[in-house]
């Protein structure tokens, strides 16, 4: 199958791939660039766990193709920490033990870290509804509603 | 032989804290690998045909073209697998007939559902696999179907398996049916018992099937090699017994297969059974190619197990001050296309939360066109408590009785004896109850259109076949290993924190990791509630043998008698009062000469452990009902539940609070869509809706620690018992709100907005 040319930036760094045009961003980034950071949950934008930002938007990158990225700037979970220094939100998740499995953690952190650069300062029903694309069945969202709050606490220095 | 370690009160240093657990950096910065993240150089893409059928005769399977598409490495049908005899295995908690098994990988003679697989090809990708797929004629005879229990039931429905004859029913039938066992648990004199209650409820109810809904979809990649060597990477509960499954139905032996179990994106019962691992490695073999297979969501919803739907009937009769003197229930559970549901688990659960002299329960297990049933946490408990939860809600209500009042009239206690079989233990039932009632939650005021719902839960928990070995490394450092898949709740934590507690060492000198099969000796699946009791017993042992290896090099070295040594603190010490006194020595000082004291030290255990302390659980919620919708929303939610121990109580939450938010989404919107057609109309997470973080509150947890006493620190399991009372709880909080008795799940918008418009109409009471 002919496959086209792409050049993009991801986490910061020029990458060029090939790819199937019916190929998915997700596709792009797990199985050619190897990220494999991003999880697909469904396929069709229905879990969230897929989310990365695309030129700062948040994205299930499962419904935008690998052509699509074409001088665009993703950033996905593997761009998250800052060298040794883990995101606030990614802390927090870890001391509110807001994760288990761990399969929408990725997503769920994406997500909630655009949340946070919309409104740094949410109630508890805002973090439930910017977080209500993203499906977590293990945990109820209790422990990541907390995390994401506390998170937020911090980063605004409160 | 069993093994059982007694519970030993002592001040606990670490067990009892929150540290953060050993997988947490891998899964917040994407560097944990789950089974779809595996690849190998040079493998192959491997994708499944399926049927697009819910019965029908497969006549003939032409893979020709798809063989002879460039790209194409492989393609296998059911005559690259042998037939197998009925042949009986534990799964889980529910048991698997190997015949049934490799009918279920790869359809034989017939077709039983819609998604059942009839074909798998592998090609060097994706585009080409799918494509290979579209090539392969299959030519069916469509038959007769039938996907709903009480229609299978009856004697003339389209019969799934020629050969099945009803089990469990004297004298034996002459004729097949879809019923493939009838279970039957009783204790007492039932009539009797009906002719003394002074008030009897028989209620009918009929619940839908619901998927364990994992976010990751089932995947693995296969190695065979030219000499018969096979290396799996798969997602599972349990890779010892998913060894064991693929070696049978491919015919190989066990010591040929090596299962390395990845991180699991969730399982809940759900990753149990092998689906397309026995493909995978077929088709490895045939094209001596590394072949990985990853379902997508459409074929995890039609294919994979959810947990069974049923019909069911409850009568209870009970004396005018609220005793209840008789109980008899029937469970219809559909087992999907072959036989197997949780019916056999259901049955004893039913009201083992209730003294109750004079008991009988029949249970059916059904076979209908619909896939296999899976266990999914606590099977089949959430349907039957359903319905006995509503009736006793209805009797309290009937007699003016407080609901928590009235359980705890009836409660289970230790000394209790149980219709299925043994005396009940030390429990927590009635502290449960207890704390319930006097939580703030239970007597908060409520609004308009607002009510309030009790339910209560029991569950076995199991122990089971479990090993484990603990490494001193020669600095001092410990490794753990262990053969219980850590299936998210955090037990690679507990574990690590239980075995710093008895080395006396920081809990991260400890490295918990999952061995492979090649590393341990054979452990049975993570279910029952069984990790963090069965393998953290396991792992203590393994560290209380270590200690006693720590301890002897430490009098050979000081040349004392092993008696004048004792570990205290992470230290061997002289025994207080001996003459025999010493330095002493610490665990890395005697690590670290290890070498020169006669090589490392290790510790290990291999058990069957028994006995699990049952868990019990009090949930209150609140809720409101939008009378223009139909809408029920959850407002307050509160679990009362007893673990014995909680090692990591962020943990024990965190179970406690998945399994209540999982019941809410079974209660409220879960259920599967099939047409006339007998095809699954909702295969996708847009149609079938768990819930989202809007849909729910916080869930407020108070935790019970009533010790078990067959556990080093007193665990009972704590992963599977909340998701057993959210459904009766949120039916008897929508009774309480609006008079209205709903019996059927879900409790959907349209089904709540009928109800109340039915009530309005003087149609129905509450």
């Amino acid at each position: 199958m002919a496959k086209n040319r792409v050049s993009a930036t991801v986490n910061g760094d020029a990458v060029e791939f090939l790819c199937e045009t019916q190929q998915t961003l997700l596709d792009v980034l797990r199985d050619e660039l190897r990220l494999t950071g991003t999880k697909e949950g469904c396929g069709t934008g229905d879990c969230g766990a897929c989310s990365v930002t695309v030129d700062g938007r948040l994205m299930c990158s499962c419904l935008m193709l690998g052509v699509e990225a074409q001088g665009k700037s993703i950033k996905t979970i593997e761009g998250m920490a800052n060298g040794e220094a883990l995101h606030p939100l990614q802390r927090k998740f870890l001391e509110h033990a807001a994760l288990q499995c761990g399969v929408c953690t990725p997503g769920m952190l994406i997500a909630a870290r655009s949340l946070l650069e919309r409104n740094p300062d949410p109630t508890e029903q805002e973090v439930r509804y910017g977080l209500a694309g993203n499906l977590c069945r293990c945990t109820g969202y209790h422990k990541i509603v907390e995390a994401v709050l506390d998170a937020a606490r911090e980063m605004r220095g409160a | 032989m069993s093994t059982m370690v007694k519970y030993e009160e002592k001040p606990l240093k670490i067990v009892g804290t929150r540290p953060i657990r050993p997988d947490g950096v891998d899964k917040v910065t994407g560097r944990a690998r789950f089974a779809a993240d595996y690849s190998l150089p040079g493998q192959l893409i491997g994708k499944v045909l399926r049927s697009p059928h819910a019965h029908a005769r497969i006549k003939s399977v032409d893979t020709t073209a798809a063989q002879s598409l460039p790209g194409v490495k492989a393609v296998v049908t059911r005559d690259d697998f042998a037939d197998m005899p009925s042949e009986f295995a534990a799964a889980g908690e529910l048991t698997i007939n190997f015949r049934d098994v490799t009918r279920n990988m790869m359809a034989r003679e017939k077709v039983l559902y819609d998604g059942h697989p009839v074909a798998a090809v592998a090609a060097i990708s994706e585009s080409i696999a799918r494509e290979a797929l579209k090539l392969i004629k299959v030519e069916y005879e469509v038959l007769p179907h039938v996907i709903d229990v009480v229609e299978a039931m009856k004697p003339d429905a389209p019969l799934l398996h020629e050969e099945q004859f009803t089990d469990g029913v004297t004298p034996k039938p002459d004729k097949p049916s879809n019923i493939a066992k009838r279970l039957v648990f009783a204790r007492g004199d039932l009539e009797a018992g009906f002719k003394q209650a002074d008030i009897v409820v028989e209620r009918e109810f009929n619940t839908k099937p619901v998927h364990q809904g994992y976010i990751e979809p089932q995947a693995c990649l296969a190695s065979a090699s030219e000499d018969g060597q096979v290396e799996l990477w798969t997602g599972t509960q349990g890779h010892f017994v998913f060894r064991a499954q693929c070696a049978k139905v491919l015919q190989m032996d066990v010591g040929k297969l090596r299962v390395v179990p990845t991180e699991l994106g969730g399982g809940f019962g759900g990753k149990n059974n092998i689906y397309t691992e026995p493909l995978a490695i077929a088709l490895s073999r045939k094209s001596h190619r590394p072949v990985k297979m990853v379902m997508t969501r459409e074929e995890v919803f039609r294919a994979t197990g959810p947990t069974s739907g049923a019909n069911v009937k409850v009568k209870i009769g009970c004396t005018k001050d609220g005793r209840i003197i008789a109980a008899e229930a029937e469970l219809n559970f559909q087992a999907g296309a072959f036989a197997g549901s949780s019916v056999g688990m259901a049955c004893p659960c039913t009201f083992t939360r209730y003294d109750i002299d004079n008991v009988k329960v029949v249970g059916h297990d059904v076979t209908v066109n619909r896939p296999k049933v899976a266990a999914y946490r606590a099977p089949g408990a959430p349907i039957i408590v359903f319905g006995v939860e509503s009736v006793i809600d209805e009797l309290a209500k009937t007699l003016g009785i407080d609901p928590i009042e009235f359980r705890l009239k009836n409660a289970a206690k230790e000394g209790t004896q149980t219709y299925y079989g043994p005396k009940l233990g030390p429990i927590g039932y009635i502290e449960t109850l207890n704390k319930a009632k006097a939580h703030p939650h239970y007597s908060a005021p409520l609004g308009l259109n607002q009510g309030r719902g009790i339910a209560t839960g029991f569950w076995f928990n199991i122990g089971m076949e479990t090993s484990s070995r603990l490494n001193v490394n020669e600095d001092g450092t410990v490794t753990l290993i262990m053969g219980t898949v850590d299936v998210a709740g955090g037990s690679r934590a507990s574990m690590a924190m239980m075995v710093a507690e008895e080395l006396g060492i920081a809990y991260d000198r400890v490295r918990p990791v999952i061995g492979d099969t090649t590393t341990l000796g054979f452990n049975f699946i993570t279910a029952g509630s069984r990790g963090t009791f069965a393998g953290g017993m396991a792992a203590v042992l393994s560290a209380r043998q270590a200690i006693e290896r720590l301890r002897q090099r430490v009098a050979q070295i000081r040349e004392v008698a092993l008696e004048d040594v004792l570990w205290k603190d992470g230290s061997a010490v002289p025994a207080p009062g001996s003459a025999k006194q010493f330095t002493p020595m610490s665990l890395v000082e005697i690590a670290r000469m290890a070498g020169k004291t006669g090589g490392s030290i290790s510790g290990q255990s291999e058990i069957n452990a028994q006995g699990a302390g049952p868990g019990f659980c009090t949930h209150i919620v609140d809720v409101e009902v939008d009378k223009q919708t139909g809408a029920v929303k959850i407002l307050r939610y509160t679990i009362v539940q007893d673990v014995g121990k909680a090692i990591h109580p962020a943990y024990v939450e965190g179970q406690m609070q998945g399994a209540a938010v999982q019941g809410i989404g079974w209660s409220l919107n879960e259920e599967y869509f099939y047409g006339a057609d007998g095809v699954l109309q909702n295969p996708g997470f847009l149609d079938y809706r768990v819930p989202v973080a809007s849909d729910v509150p916080y869930i407020d947890t108070v935790i019970v620690e009533v010790p078990n006493p067959n556990h080093p620190y007193g665990v009972r399991g704590c992963g599977e018992v909340s998701i057993i009372p959210p459904i009766a709880a949120i039916s008897n909080a929508i009774n309480n709100a609006m008079g209205v008795r709903l019996r059927s799940q879900p409790m959907s918008p349209p089904v709540v907005l009928k109800a109340l418009g039915e009530a309005a109409g003087g149609k129905s009471k509450g």
